[in-house]
């Protein structure tokens, strides 16, 4: 069989190796790699494309299965995907070549570095979410930490360091305690192999301690509230492409390592901390719209809905039921599509003024009203309009959690209220009102480089809003899967402690 | 083929004008807009006379494809054809044909054209897949597609700070409603297990009277669904509390005011309540709460329509007034009633919309009542074609026929029925719809006399200036001041009187008999005074106004110069952006700001990161010796890391040869 994922996986890397060697005049130099970068990541998205189209949704299972010896008998190169995984390889690879494109002219410096960086950062993500091995995972998982260090580190704003520092504190945090648990995991069952973990049958007690360890790396990756600080920071100092990237692809791993690990490997301890990650979650939402409304840097304003948006993803998936944890893969993808789209907006104007606070701007739409067009549809997106796919993903949590708690259904969907009033109230600084600022009089509206950015991102965003099935039914059967094994897990420890008792 | 092609043909529409507006050109895509939508309206009446003449009602909603598919939750995307459905389809499309032809004249200046008619079409397409959903999503998918062309429209122009700001207020109040419509939604998923409409009010009955839990207290569960979408209908048809938006609404152009915060959108609260007929019935709580919150709005919103000099905000008041009627009708069960005076409402008050529009044509963007007066014999046609629009508002007519205006028809059955209903919220309704009939008229009239009667008060030059609009203005308010006229009188018997059996079918539910089938208002069963009530306090609001602004008008003057506290009450609207500002807006915002950095910056950062950046860090540094940066201190320790795990691995294995 084709061995796809390992294809997909290391494209990237092949790509970063062919720009390495290119050697010469610096204008030539910059040119090669940003070509080989774009057919690289192009050829990697259509590779992942045809995998797709290969992939059989019918099935719970992982598919395109790859397993050769690595480490001895028990840590292996294990690669595959289910319904709930195959989609993050699509969401990044999609979102790679317009990341390129993006940084086409907003990059001069150290180009060849910078395409490198990013394509190994490719190779990364998608080692993340095919990994089948526990330590494959962590080293992909981390790994990917390195290059994005990088591109705030050299091509970030002037407050990188304080940025990469506390980005750095937290993850530390999140990666000591994960190393810990993989390692106690390894010694307790004897194999790293995800899907056998997924069957051994962790101890109680010794569940809630190996959730608390897995849950400090998601929940500051993903992030959740109060672990969310580095977040508009990092943001604010990274390169624009390099924020896409965050809000788009790395912060999902934190849902999907609820996924993949939390709910099936301990759900006892996720059973019994679903009040506390309501509650967070629930705080999220609301703090950081709170806050959000309040920003003057257009970049931190997304920064915050960024962190209020994955508050929703983490109460949809302790649902634990279809549409919540459907709703809440859904919210992920879409807010992949959304953020990065936001952020490029704020990239397309940084590029022009470089300024992001949004008392610099205003009237933008009497010389930008493509720039305008397009801002307000992304706008409305991330405040969830039905017709966008930043509705499906927010109706089907708050669906989803009613069933189970009526007063945290209650309390998000506050953020629907909030969302709008930042969202827009911000978008009326920036655009709306008369021209009056000297330096914005000969700002430029999109070139078609930039509209050829936003275009998929647009059809994608629509698509997913009017189709949603499209997603769901590729994700459905591992979902129904995934709470099956749940249930009875938990209804088998339930049944052990009553016989103890 | 025919519902399909009425709801998608102002969307292609809109497609058209919005994406090739730069090809069209201004005039090209008015053309394309106007012709297209002329075409629904047609195909609307055919449509309804299907339907509700002949009584072809389909079985079965047309299914585009699924819209959602998630577990239980099914939802499609689907045109679904009742009664209700094409009396929305004749209000809607006829209503927007003709603003779009009416637009064509009074935008003739704006170089943006074709986003306007874009926008229009737009809107248009989304309030008819709001009144064809067969699931509440659909519907809500509707209801915020309406909200956002309100919003896009209200802040047309966008260089006016005040547009942009009345813009927002309404995207988020109605956000507020949108809030609590979401909750239904989910609520009703939750108890019924779908959102379908059909299968919700199929086990609706098995609901009723049954009770759940929450906080501790017991509710019942029909009628928290049902106030949780009334909720969204307050927000949408401005219902006293969350009703602020739609005066400031009045930013927009006008055309826009008479389309979407007149005849149309606005009523889309009173079409949710109709429509939900079949949950709204089993719950005799929910019921009473539309009827006072209707009663209210009538009363307050005339209130404050009293002392308005702009002449686009009376009229936005006088909206918001008509709308409480039409949901205490709904409240006191008599949902035929509410529809009626919906439909009789959306021309006479598109008419008046677009007749005020012709005057601030005329005057080169003049809203201002007090620099108006005597234009009557500069715009003759317009005059009197307000007049039609006024007659009809304030319910002419002969009490014990249906002998009338429009609005007196409507409006009659109305009040009538409050009354027969018997009941507490039914009189209080009664009551206070009564006295709102004098306030209507008094403030109508007031609009009549102060703009186009009495001493001229516009300045020499824009006098001069002033002109009666092209045909292309004036024939559209010839066509609603028809409508106006007679479709009271036409439409009685369908919607209230003995054909209305016939013509709802399956609609509308009405449980028990208590409610009064409006067809037998002005029977014998009504004492005499409850009869001519309205058309006393017609007549009341007609001679105050008259004696005040024709005879005396000294005495609103001296009112005005007065400034007395009931004057500045109303003038300020009872104060109620002020008192949303001092409790919402600025302790949100206070609070924003306060997390922000005392939440983040404070306590979050303090503790954590950067209070462990004075300890930590230096420990760090004497580990790492590395200092040129924290990427290699990340390296590190997860080299370490992975270190210790390969050989710890390699220790065991050995160990245990």
């Amino acid at each position: 069989m084709f061995p796809w994922l390992s294809v997909i996986t290391f494209l990237p890397l092949v790509g970063a190796l062919f720009i390495a060697i290119i050697n010469g005049e610096k204008n030539i130099v910059n040119r090669n790699a940003r070509y080989v970068a774009l057919w690289t990541t192009l050829g990697t998205f259509l590779t992942s494309v045809f995998m797709l189209a290969s992939f059989d949704p019918s099935i719970a299972d992982f598919q395109f299965e790859e397993k050769r010896e690595w480490l001895g008998d028990n840590i292996t190169y294990h690669l595959g995907v289910d319904g709930i995984s195959v989609l993050f390889i699509i969401l990044t690879t999609f979102l790679m070549p317009i990341c390129v494109v993006a940084s086409w002219e907003s990059i001069t410096d150290r180009v060849k570095e910078y395409m490198i960086a990013f394509l190994l950062l490719e190779t990364l993500m998608i080692g993340v979410f095919c990994s089948l091995d526990l330590v494959l995972f962590y080293l992909f998982f981390e790994g990917g930490l390195i290059p994005m260090f990088l591109i705030i580190g050299m091509w970030g704003g002037p407050g990188r360091t304080y940025a990469s520092f506390k980005f750095f504190l937290y993850t530390l945090l999140g990666s000591v305690l994960m190393l810990v648990a993989l390692i106690t995991m390894y010694v307790i069952a004897g194999t790293t192999d995800i899907p056998t973990l997924m069957e051994y049958q962790f101890p109680a007690d010794l569940q809630t301690w190996l959730w608390l360890a897995f849950f400090a790396s998601f929940a500051v990756k993903l992030p959740m509230w109060p672990f969310h600080t580095w977040l508009p920071d990092a943001h604010v100092e990274a390169p624009t492409a390099g924020s896409v990237i965050l809000a788009a692809v790395l912060l999902k791993m934190g849902g999907y390592g609820f996924l993949r690990f939390s709910l099936p490997m301990f759900p006892v301890a996720s059973d019994f901390f679903t009040p506390f990650i309501f509650i967070i979650s629930v705080v999220a939402v609301i703090y950081a719209s709170l806050v959000a409304l309040m920003q003057e840097d257009l970049k931190k304003l997304i920064a915050y809905s960024s962190v209020a948006h994955m508050g929703f993803v983490t109460i949809g998936i302790f649902t634990l039921n279809v549409q919540g944890i459907q709703g809440g893969i859904f919210q992920m993808l879409s807010h992949g599509v959304i953020s990065a789209a936001l952020f490029l907006i704020v990239g397309v104007v940084y590029d022009r003024m470089h300024t992001r606070r949004i008392d610099a701007y205003g009237g933008l739409v009497n010389r930008m009203p493509i720039y305008a067009a397009i801002f307000m549809l992304f706008a409305l997106a991330n405040v969830g309009l039905p017709g966008t796919s930043g509705f499906i993903g927010e109706i089907a949590v708050l669906i989803g959690v009613y069933q189970v708690n009526t007063t945290i259904a209650l309390l998000a969907s506050t953020g629907v209220v909030l969302s709008a009033a930042y969202m827009l109230w911000a978008y009326r600084r920036v655009i709306f009102g008369d021209l009056e600022k000297e330096s914005l009089m000969s700002i430029s509206d999109l070139s078609r480089r930039e509209i050829g950015v936003f275009i998929p991102l647009i059809i994608a965003t629509l698509f997913l809003g009017f189709y949603p099935a499209a997603v769901f039914d590729i994700t459905n059967a591992s979902v129904e899967n995934l709470i099956g094994n749940f249930n009875a897990a938990l209804e088998a420890y339930q049944a052990l402690t009553v016989t103890n008792r | 083929m025919l519902y399909q092609t009425i709801v998608l043909l102002p969307a292609i529409g809109a497609l058209a004008a919005g994406l090739f507006g730069k090809w069209l050109g201004p005039r090209g895509s008015g053309i394309v807009t106007c012709t297209l939508m002329v075409l629904t309206a047609l195909l609307s009446f055919i449509a309804f006379y299907q339907v509700a003449v002949a009584g072809n009602v389909p079985e079965q909603a047309v299914i585009f494809f699924t819209w959602f598919d998630v577990g239980a939750l099914e939802a499609d995307w689907a045109i679904r054809v009742d009664t209700l459905t094409v009396v929305m389809f004749v209000v809607v499309n006829t209503v927007s044909s003709m603003v779009h032809i009416y637009s064509v004249g009074y935008m003739s200046h704006d170089p943006y054209r074709p986003r306007f008619f874009a926008l229009l079409s737009m809107f248009t397409f989304a309030m008819l897949m709001l009144v064809t959903a067969d699931n509440f999503l659909q519907l809500f998918f509707g209801w915020e597609g309406v909200g956002l062309a309100s919003y896009l429209l209200i802040g047309f122009w966008y260089k006016k700070p005040s547009a942009n700001a009345a813009a927002i207020k309404a995207f988020i109040v109605n956000r507020v409603g949108d809030f609590g419509f979401a909750l239904g939604i989910m609520a009703i998923f939750f108890v019924f297990g779908s959102v379908d409409f059909d299968t919700v009010f199929a086990m609706a009955p098995s609901m009723a009277g049954r009770e759940f839990e929450f906080l501790g207290q017991q509710f019942d569960i029909l009628t928290t669904i049902c106030l949780l979408l009334f909720m969204g209908a307050m927000g949408k048809s401005a219902q006293f509390l969350l009703h602020t938006w739609l005066p400031d609404a009045m930013e927009g152009p006008t055309p826009v005011s008479a389309l979407i915060h007149a005849a149309t959108m606005v009523t889309a609260g009173v079409f949710l309540v109709c429509r939900c007929s079949y949950l709204f019935e089993y719950a005799p709580g929910a019921l009473a709460v539309v009827a006072v919150v209707g009663a209210v709005t009538a009363f307050a919103t005339a209130t404050m329509a009293l002392v308005q000099y702009d002449i686009k905000r009376v009229i936005a008041y006088s909206t918001c007034s008509q709308l409480g009627y039409m949901f205490f009708a709904a409240g006191v069960g008599a949902y035929d009633a509410a529809m009626f005076h919906l439909f009789t409402h959306a021309f006479f008050k598109a008419l008046l919309f677009l007749g005020a529009g012709s005057v601030i044509h005329g005057l080169g963007d003049e809203q201002d009542m007090r620099k108006m007066g005597g234009l009557a014999k500069q715009l003759p046609w317009t005059a009197g074609l307000m007049i039609i629009g006024t007659l009809a508002i304030t319910g002419v007519g002969i009490p014990y026929t249906i002998v009338g205006f429009a609005g007196f028809v409507s409006k009659d059955v109305i009040i009538e029925t409050a009354y027969e209903a018997a009941t507490a919220p039914g009189l209080f309704a009664f009551w206070m719809g009564l006295t709102a009939v004098a306030m209507t008229s008094f403030y109508s009239w007031r609009v009549i006399f102060m703009t186009f009667f009495g001493k001229s008060r516009a300045g020499q030059q824009a006098l001069e200036q002033a002109h009666e609009s092209p045909a292309v203005m004036m024939i559209p308010l010839i066509i609603l001041a028809l409508g106006a006229v007679f479709a009271g009188a036409a439409f009685h018997s369908f919607f209230v009187g003995a054909g209305q059996e016939h013509f709802w079918q399956e609609a509308l539910l009405f449980v028990g008999d208590e409610h009064a089938v409006a067809g037998m208002a002005d029977g014998p069963a009504l004492p005499r005074w409850v009869v001519w009530g309205p058309f006393a306090m017609m007549l009341v609001g007609l001679v105050w106004s008259y004696h005040w602004y024709i005879r005396r008008p000294d005495i609103p003057q001296r009112i005005a110069d007065n400034n007395g506290i009931l004057y500045r009450f109303l003038l300020n609207k009872w104060y109620f952006d002020e008192i949303y500002d001092f409790l919402f807006v600025e302790p949100t915002k206070k609070l924003g700001h306060f997390l922000w950095k005392q939440g983040d910056g404070w306590l979050i950062d303090g503790f954590g990161p950067d209070g462990v950046a004075t300890s930590v860090l230096a420990t760090t540094r004497r580990i790492v010796k590395v200092q040129t940066g924290y990427v290699y201190h990340y390296a590190f320790v997860m080299l370490i890391g992975i270190a210790l795990f390969v050989t710890y691995y390699y220790v065991r294995s050995v160990g245990a040869f």
